[in-house]
């Protein structure tokens, strides 16, 4: 059998990320670590939003808001001494999965750009929610007292930990979407996205199927929110702003739409980019503005696509048209 | 008198000042393959989307197997049995055909909230799939993308896709819509081959294989029925040639 190219991108991505917690203390840059780690965070939310915008055709502008809501529920509860992670992070998984049906529930009644506008709306909503909560820092922000506490599991203050189980998380998340998207569950959604009259005309409610992948995104969503919580020790009101949104629709537009694990080159390239870049110049978007753009323009499958496009043309030497 | 599978009642829709739909009544019996002939603009496609569901009549019933369905949905009517298809063809164009038919077998088939083993493995929404591709002779083209189906393929393959539900009623919108000679002669044949099983309504411009196939036929102009009958009632009807077969003969 043929091992794609996307599986061994993938394969490799895994590789180097399993090693750069060595490659940070063999070169006594713990900055790398850091990197990475908020790099696979990333990662997990541009999954998440993959798995609406790429297979079912939602692309939701305010997806960052469910990060927010994830890491907002660990520095709420940690701010009550509630420090436990076994209460903290399912917590924060369902109350991010009850917002998305709250807001798909709304939402998803619309769609193309105005479903683009609502998305975007709810998640302004709730940025300045958080700007508005004076009780836990408002504009601020929130530090986190301590990181979430898994005793007797693991000890997320080791900064090496956390970065393995994030690790371990976006892996479980990339087995989980793989099996989600090959589903009966994933053809309906994809097939909405396809042709939703057609959908209805074969016999598919498929606005139950559409909200519960919203619902779905959305918590695991909340769960990258959790770690990004435990990351900085820190959450405040960006991280629902509409720009983070974007960001993410960025990584998964860069990596490739409805590719599994496009979303992890794109927050991988996304993330190297905005640090390479910054680096150079205050500026950074103007260089990253145009790069996106030939990128969208030419390879239409995101960075992954155009790896998967010439292998087709070598696979396929004569189109079958019939 | 058999009791019939679908009526429609009085039904009225208009788009705007267009009333594609007048005082419109209609009954279809079990067994037989009822066509509905009318030119352009007659509000055949409207009749068609009111009965599955797409569109909303204004006014009027549509009762299917007894039971009053005129507010039920399109998802809820394919699951008590009725399919379409469309005029305009209308499938799942990053699928493969066999994806496709299977798709349409799982809509069927309870729930989709199964989130975990992967569907193309799934034999029950394979096999019935690939029996309905055999049915319209689309065997061998199970694995081709949809959007590499020649257009003839593209129609046999929504076929397909109403067959795999096993509906108690099919409409189909001008199946033969764009096709070519040999391939609306094959169309013919696999319609024939679904007559006496299958309930269906058909809507078609092409004379010959109306003629050929439908055991009554009704006439639609301006959105209502100006005649309807037996097949050879209708041809020597001096109002329907008038309106709308013309003198040929
Ligand atoms: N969605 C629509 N909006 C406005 N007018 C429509 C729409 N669908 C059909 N019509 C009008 O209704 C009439 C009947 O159309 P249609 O049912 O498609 O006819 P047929 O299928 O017999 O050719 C036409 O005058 C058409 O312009
Ligand atoms: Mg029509």
């Amino acid at each position: 059998m043929k091992v794609s190219r996307e599986t061994i991108v993938c394969l490799l991505i895994f590789l180097l990320l399993a090693m750069v917690p060595a490659i940070a203390a063999l070169t006594d840059v713990p900055f790398y670590l850091d990197l990475a780690r908020r790099m696979m965070i990333l990662a997990i939310g541009a999954l998440s939003l993959n798995l609406i915008m790429g297979y079912g055709g939602m692309i939701s502008f305010g997806h960052a808001v469910f990060i927010g809501i994830g890491a907002y529920t660990v520095g709420i509860c940690a701010e009550h001494e509630i420090v436990s992670g076994y209460i903290q992070w399912p917590l924060a998984l369902i109350i991010s999965a009850m917002f998305a049906v709250v807001f798909g529930a709304i939402s998803l009644r619309t769609r193309g750009v105005y479903f683009i506008m609502i998305t975007l709306a709810l998640a302004q909503m709730m940025y300045f929610l958080g700007v508005s909560l004076d009780r836990y820092g408002g504009d601020d922000g929130l530090p986190l007292a301590e990181p979430s506490n898994f005793s007797g599991l693991i000890d997320l203050s080791e900064k090496t930990s956390l970065y393995y189980l994030v690790y371990g998380l976006l892996i479980f998340c990339l087995w989980i979407s793989q099996r989600i998207v090959n589903s009966r569950f994933g053809m309906v959604v994809k097939g909405a996205r396809s042709n939703e009259e057609r959908m209805q005309a074969i016999g598919f409610p498929t606005f139950r199927y559409k909200l519960t992948a919203f619902v779905i995104a959305g918590a695991m969503a909340g769960l990258a929110g959790a770690l990004l919580a435990n990351h900085t020790d820190f959450v405040n009101p960006d991280m629902m702003h509409w720009t983070r949104s974007g960001d993410l629709i960025i990584m998964v537009l860069l990596g490739g739409m409805g590719s599994l694990s496009g979303p992890i080159v794109g927050a991988l390239v996304f993330i190297l980019l905005e640090e390479a870049l910054s680096g150079i110049t205050e500026y950074w978007q103007l260089i990253f503005g145009p790069f996106l753009i030939l990128v969208v323009l030419f390879a239409r499958g995101g960075l992954l696509g155009f790896l998967e496009k010439e292998q087709e043309i070598n696979k396929f030497p004569e189109r079958d048209n019939g | 008198m058999v009791e019939s599978l679908l009526n429609i009642e009085n039904l009225r829709k208009s788009f705007g000042g267009v009333l594609a739909t007048d005082n419109l009544s209609l009954s279809v019996e079990p067994g037989k393959i009822h066509a509905v002939i009318g030119p352009n603009g007659a509000g055949k496609t409207t009749m068609i989307s009111q009965v599955s569901g797409a569109l909303r009549p204004d006014s009027g019933r549509i009762s299917f197997n007894g039971e009053d369905i005129t507010r039920s949905s399109p998802p809820n009517r394919s699951l008590r049995g009725i399919a379409r298809t469309f005029q305009i063809t209308s499938i799942f164009n990053e699928f493969t055909a066999l994806e496709n038919v299977a798709l349409a077998a799982q809509a069927h088939d309870g729930h989709s909230f199964r989130f975990w083993q992967p569907a193309k493995k799934e034999a029950r929404l394979t096999q019935p799939a690939k029996e309905a591709l055999e049915l319209v002779g689309l065997e061998n083209r199970a694995q081709v993308l949809a959007c590499n189906l020649s257009h003839g393929e593209n129609r046999q393959l929504e076929i397909a896709m109403a067959l795999v539900t096993q509906p108690k009623l099919l409409l189909l919108d001008e199946p033969m819509a764009g096709m070519g000679a040999d391939e609306s002669k094959k169309m013919v044949e696999i319609l024939n081959g679904l007559k006496g099983e299958h309930t269906i309504l058909l809507i078609e411009h092409d004379m010959d294989a109306v003629f050929a196939l439908a055991d009554q036929i009704t006439v639609l102009v301006y959105g209502s029925a100006i005649a309807s009958g037996l097949p050879e009632d209708i041809r020597l009807n001096p109002e329907v040639r008038a309106a709308y077969l013309g003198d040929e003969e």
